[in-house]
């Protein structure tokens, strides 16, 4: 039949080597991934190392951040980041979890959850620095009358206004994950509840929640993640101050935001290096704080 | 006595339902806010001068933002060509290798890196690019804004071509088509809506992203072509002028904003109409 066998050969030798080069490239491509995570972290270590060298693990709890002197502690930082990002989830936990339930378990389905998610959507998708703004000429003001009110130093910025966007920029996503957790909850556990008379509130607390208690600490976990980093909203209200905060008013400084400020301005060896060392530790953080988050949502999929 | 305990534990339920439609809806009421500050402030500042114009220095009335809006449309055509190829292929890898140990660690680092703050890309951006060219640059920028759509574009190829049913793949392979054009020719077209999709969303989510930028693009007040000069963006554009003492400056700040919402809102819609036009299912 086949005048020509080499021939056929040839071409299938052809495709053998372009079919071994495409295996080849995507093994790679994956590979890259890897790389690209370690390549990460060892230059973020390496990078800092003369700020490690020096400073040791003093960097951490020591209070004075002062470029001039080459004082390099991270610890006002640390406080202002800790500080705006709990109170942050605390502010945004009664309404992510509204959200969540509103969505998952009164109305899944209809005209009222989609304009909700839409709307959570759209939330989700404003840029930070467009929050940062918004919260610079809305809520910076709103917040300097209430502390004349109070009787405190009218800043308007600082922490407690920093919390407030991030708790704005954080509530799609815990709402989010909690949303999915709850709609996992198996509906023969509710409808039995149902039938034993239980109320809707009675469903929700005693079948509902503590069924997807750990999804939902999982997706208040992640929203957490995603605060520590946050940067550009909480660098344009949070009023960049390089000393350990006082109250929850006061101006203070988070490890982004330092990051943000002083980088372009950071003349001098130690000082550059001390900056990337903020990043060092942010990155760690945040990825054991997802690491986890996303263990607890994977198992919660996988049983159900 | 019963009926009592009825009545109250009903009142519960309903105060309860009170509590969730409140926070629910009290939730929405600074996107509302948000949203129309936005348009109070920015539709007055949009006009063809100030979508074509350069920046004026402070003072001058007038003055527009084309510069950053060239300058994000470069940095997203860069970040495009850097992480589309590689996030497909590696989708396809994980599709394709459930399980392994590649797979397993190409997972966990997609996930590191989605988590990863964007301030952090900045640094490594810097760190990479910026240090040893010695000058800010619209590559680098472009390099971080790639990194930060790498995880999204992954994800949502590995997802989409889950769905393609295995007969497909076998239907193909049994005719004799060799393993790579079955993937690039059955597998990928069959998929493409959802890669698309995920492609634009992550486009809407780094066109927005002001931390990476900082040092890496920096900004510049004029118009630039080359990728290997400081470029201006929209988002470090609303940044600097949001965060000067000039009122004219916040002015082109909300104009920018607007335009910036408004084309994340686009891109965000047309992913919605692509992913329902052509739902990936069989």
């Amino acid at each position: 039949m086949l005048k020509d066998k080499s021939g056929l050969l040839r071409v299938w030798g052809k495709f053998e080597r372009s079919e071994f080069f495409f295996r080849k490239l995507l093994f790679f491509t994956a590979l890259c991934m890897v790389i690209l995570v370690v390549a990460i972290f060892l230059s973020l270590l390496l990078n800092s190392f003369p700020s490690l060298k020096k400073m040791g693990i003093g960097f951490v709890f020591g209070k004075t951040w002062d470029p001039v002197f080459n004082q390099f502690g991270a610890l006002p930082f640390l406080i202002g980041t800790l500080l705006t990002s709990f109170l942050a989830l605390l502010i945004s936990i009664p309404f992510s979890l509204s959200i969540s339930l509103f969505l998952g378990e009164y109305f899944t389905k209809g005209i009222f959850s989609s304009i909700l998610k839409s709307a959570i959507e759209l939330l989700a998708g404003i840029p930070s620095v467009i929050y940062g703004f918004w919260a610079l000429f809305v809520l910076v003001p709103l917040v300097r009358t209430i502390q004349v009110k109070l009787g405190i130093l009218p800043y308007g910025v600082g922490i407690f206004t920093a919390s407030l966007v991030l708790a704005i920029m954080i509530i799609p996503y815990s709402a989010a994950i909690g949303r999915e957790v709850i709609q996992l909850v198996p509906s023969d556990l509710k409808e039995a509840a149902f039938s034993l008379g239980a109320t809707r509130f009675e469903v929700i607390r005693r079948i509902v929640l503590p069924y997807a208690r750990s999804g939902i600490m999982a997706g208040i976990l992640l929203a957490l993640g995603r605060a520590l980093g946050e940067t550009m909203a909480v660098t344009m209200v949070i009023g960049n101050t390089n000393v350990i905060p006082r109250d929850i008013f006061s101006p203070a400084n988070t490890m982004a935001s330092v990051i943000a400020n002083e980088f372009t301005e950071a003349t001098g060896e130690i000082y550059l290096s001390a900056l990337v060392e903020i990043g060092l530790l942010l990155f760690v953080v945040t990825t054991i704080i997802n690491i986890i988050g996303r263990q607890i949502v994977k198992k919660m999929t996988i049983e159900v | 006595m019963t009926k009592n305990r009825i009545l109250v534990r009903i009142l519960k339920d309903r105060i309860f339902l009170g509590f969730v439609l409140f926070f629910s809806l009290a939730s929405i009421i600074p996107l509302f806010l948000i949203v129309f500050y936005i348009i109070k402030s920015g539709i007055s500042a949009v006009n063809w001068q100030f979508l074509t114009h350069l920046p004026r220095p402070v003072g001058e009335a007038g003055g527009g933002i084309s510069n950053a809006i060239v300058g994000t449309a470069i940095l997203i055509l860069i970040s495009c060509l850097i992480s589309v190829p590689l996030g497909i292929f590696a989708g396809i890898y994980l599709s394709e290798n459930r399980e392994g140990k590649l797979s397993y660690f190409t997972r966990l680092c997609v996930e590191i890196l989605q988590g990863t703050p964007s301030i952090v890309i900045g640094i490594i951006a810097y760190l990479w690019i910026v240090v040893p060219m010695k000058t800010f640059s619209a590559f680098s920028g472009g390099v971080a804004l790639g990194i930060m759509m790498l995880p999204l574009i992954v994800r949502t190829t590995e997802e989409t071509l889950k769905l393609v049913p295995n007969t497909l793949k076998e239907a193909s392979l049994a005719l004799g088509v060799p393993y790579h054009q079955t993937i690039l020719k059955v597998i990928l077209p069959a998929g493409l809506s959802g890669i698309l999709t995920g492609v634009l969303v992550s486009i809407a989510r780094i066109a927005g992203e002001t931390a990476p930028l900082l040092f890496t693009a920096f900004g510049s007040p004029f118009m630039n072509f080359n990728i290997f000069k400081p470029i201006n963006a929209l988002p470090l554009l609303i940044f600097n002028y949001a965060t000067s003492p000039y009122s004219e400056w916040h002015t082109l700040a909300w104009g920018a904003s607007f335009i910036l919402v408004v084309f994340v809102l686009i891109l965000n819609v047309i992913a919605k109409l692509v992913a329902r036009k052509w739902k990936v299912q069989f």
